[in-house]
């Protein structure tokens, strides 16, 4: 046993001498192989969604650090192609509706029994501050506190609110549209929540009647 | 700090007699067993793990080396105990031997090896696993534990990406939880954060928990350890 030790030894000294010419460990398939055969299918969560797309996969592979600028427009841009508006042309539900699925931090697990959106919340308060009342709150994300009222957002229906209406859909559709490597997960291009669930969220965030903007 | 009246002293006391009974098909104690720093060393073995075992040849975490050790002293078949669900059967009593064995190290700071190669690419395939975003929200463990004083709701968000402090993050774990009065292993609270992270089932002791039990151990080096912790 000591021997061999000490060969092991001698080799790495020798490999530790050529270093700058070896080539640098293909961590990549490592961890690929590592996750393949590390996780098994249970309930709803089956082990296809171990396979990244390739935004996941370069969000990851920086590991926290920024991306390069034109990869991540790249994503963005792919992103912002993903999100579709409501095919009713109407953006805005019902905002109590919206404040019980901001609560809500249910859903897709392998304890959760259905994909259906109607099992899953919104998740919205693990991570942000939504109303002021509300005091259990995450920190991951940005306030939403009086998000529409910061915005001057008075008349939801009016032209001049259409931007942010357009922008804060998008936000909730497909968050990687503005932003390459959000955290925040793709409610409407994951097929999360439905048309119906984002309308009451955007009511919540932007009516001027809902408890987000007293 | 919450040492006193700390339920997890039953699960040490149980975990202490499992290590010296009689037990298995070879009706043999685990007393010769190798958690790293000799035959039968106990303490201090705890803050020195996951590392490179030479007679497995492979990198173990306190839970797979325990496995190993039941099956070739005791005769129990390792895979069988891995695919017990947690809490039930040997895995039950895998529980009271991380209390005991983590609590011979109480106190003591973290202090992983990282000399061997298989120890280093254990590392960086943690750092690679922490990193990793997949499943129907997107998260991996850094969503959650890749930045400093965050939280999820009221809950504080240890940042695993450096050493959070003593008794905190990998440092406190195994823990007894107040919510459900078990008592959790590294393995478990692993499990735990990918069924939140809405991944597919990790296996006990598989690759990818041994993995990140090295990126967050060596991370935590010098970090002191309360294990067995209490949880809410």
């Amino acid at each position: 046993m000591k021997s061999k030790t000490f060969v092991w030894g001698a080799a790495a000294i020798v490999l530790a001498g050529c270093a700058s010419v070896a080539p640098a460990p293909d961590y990549g398939a490592m961890v690929s192989e590592m996750m393949r055969n590390s996780f098994r299918d249970e309930g709803i969560a089956k082990t296809d969604r171990l396979v990244q797309d390739p935004a996941n996969a370069a969000c990851s592979q920086a590991m926290g650090a920024d991306l390069p600028a034109d990869v991540a427009s790249s994503i963005e841009k792919d992103a912002m192609k993903t999100v579709r508006f409501p095919a009713d042309g109407k953006f805005i539900g019902d905002w109590r509706e919206g404040e019980k699925l901001a609560q809500n931090g249910r859903g897709m697990t392998w304890t959760d029994k259905s994909t259906a959106t109607s099992a899953n919340g919104g998740n919205c308060l693990n991570c942000h501050q939504v109303t002021k009342e509300e005091i259990s709150f995450g920190t991951i994300g940005p306030s939403l506190y009086q998000f529409g009222k910061n915005r001057g957002v008075t008349d939801v229906q009016s032209a001049e609110a259409r931007p942010i209406v357009e922008y804060t859909w998008g936000k909730i559709y497909n968050p990687r549209a503005t932003n390459a490597c959000s955290n925040m997960p793709r409610f409407g291009h994951a097929g999360l929540l439905d048309e119906t669930q984002m309308k009451d969220l955007m009511a919540l965030l932007l009516d001027p009647k809902s408890p987000v903007n007293q | 700090m919450l040492a006193d009246g700390n339920p997890a002293e039953l699960f040490e006391a149980k975990g202490e007699e499992l290590w010296k009974s009689k037990r298995g098909p070879k009706a043999a104690t685990l007393e010769q067993c190798n958690l790293g720093k000799g035959p039968g060393v106990v303490k201090g073995a705890f803050v020195e793990l996951p590392r490179w075992f030479a007679d497995t040849a492979k990198v173990q975490d306190l839970e797979s080396r325990l496995l190993t050790c039941m099956e070739n002293f005791q005769g129990f078949d390792a895979k069988a105990i891995a695919n017990t669900p947690f809490g039930k059967g040997e895995q039950a009593n895998m529980s009271a031997l991380v209390a005991w064995i983590s609590a011979e190290s109480k106190g003591m700071r973290f202090n992983l090896p990282q000399a061997h190669a298989q120890e280093q690419k254990n590392y960086e395939l943690g750092k690679r696993a922490f990193y990793y975003r997949g499943g129907s929200h997107d998260f991996s463990c850094a969503s959650c534990h890749g930045e400093s004083d965050k939280r999820i709701r009221m809950q504080d968000l240890p940042n695993l990406t450096g050493n959070p402090g003593d008794g905190v993050g990998f440092a406190a774990w195994p823990a007894y939880r107040l919510s459900n009065g078990q008592l959790w292993g590294m393995q478990q609270r692993l499990n735990d954060c990918f069924r939140q992270q809405r991944f597919p089932y990790p296996g006990f002791a598989s690759d990818v928990t041994i993995a990140l039990g090295v990126f967050m151990g060596v991370n935590a080096k010098g970090a002191e350890s309360v294990a067995p912790a209490l949880k809410r």
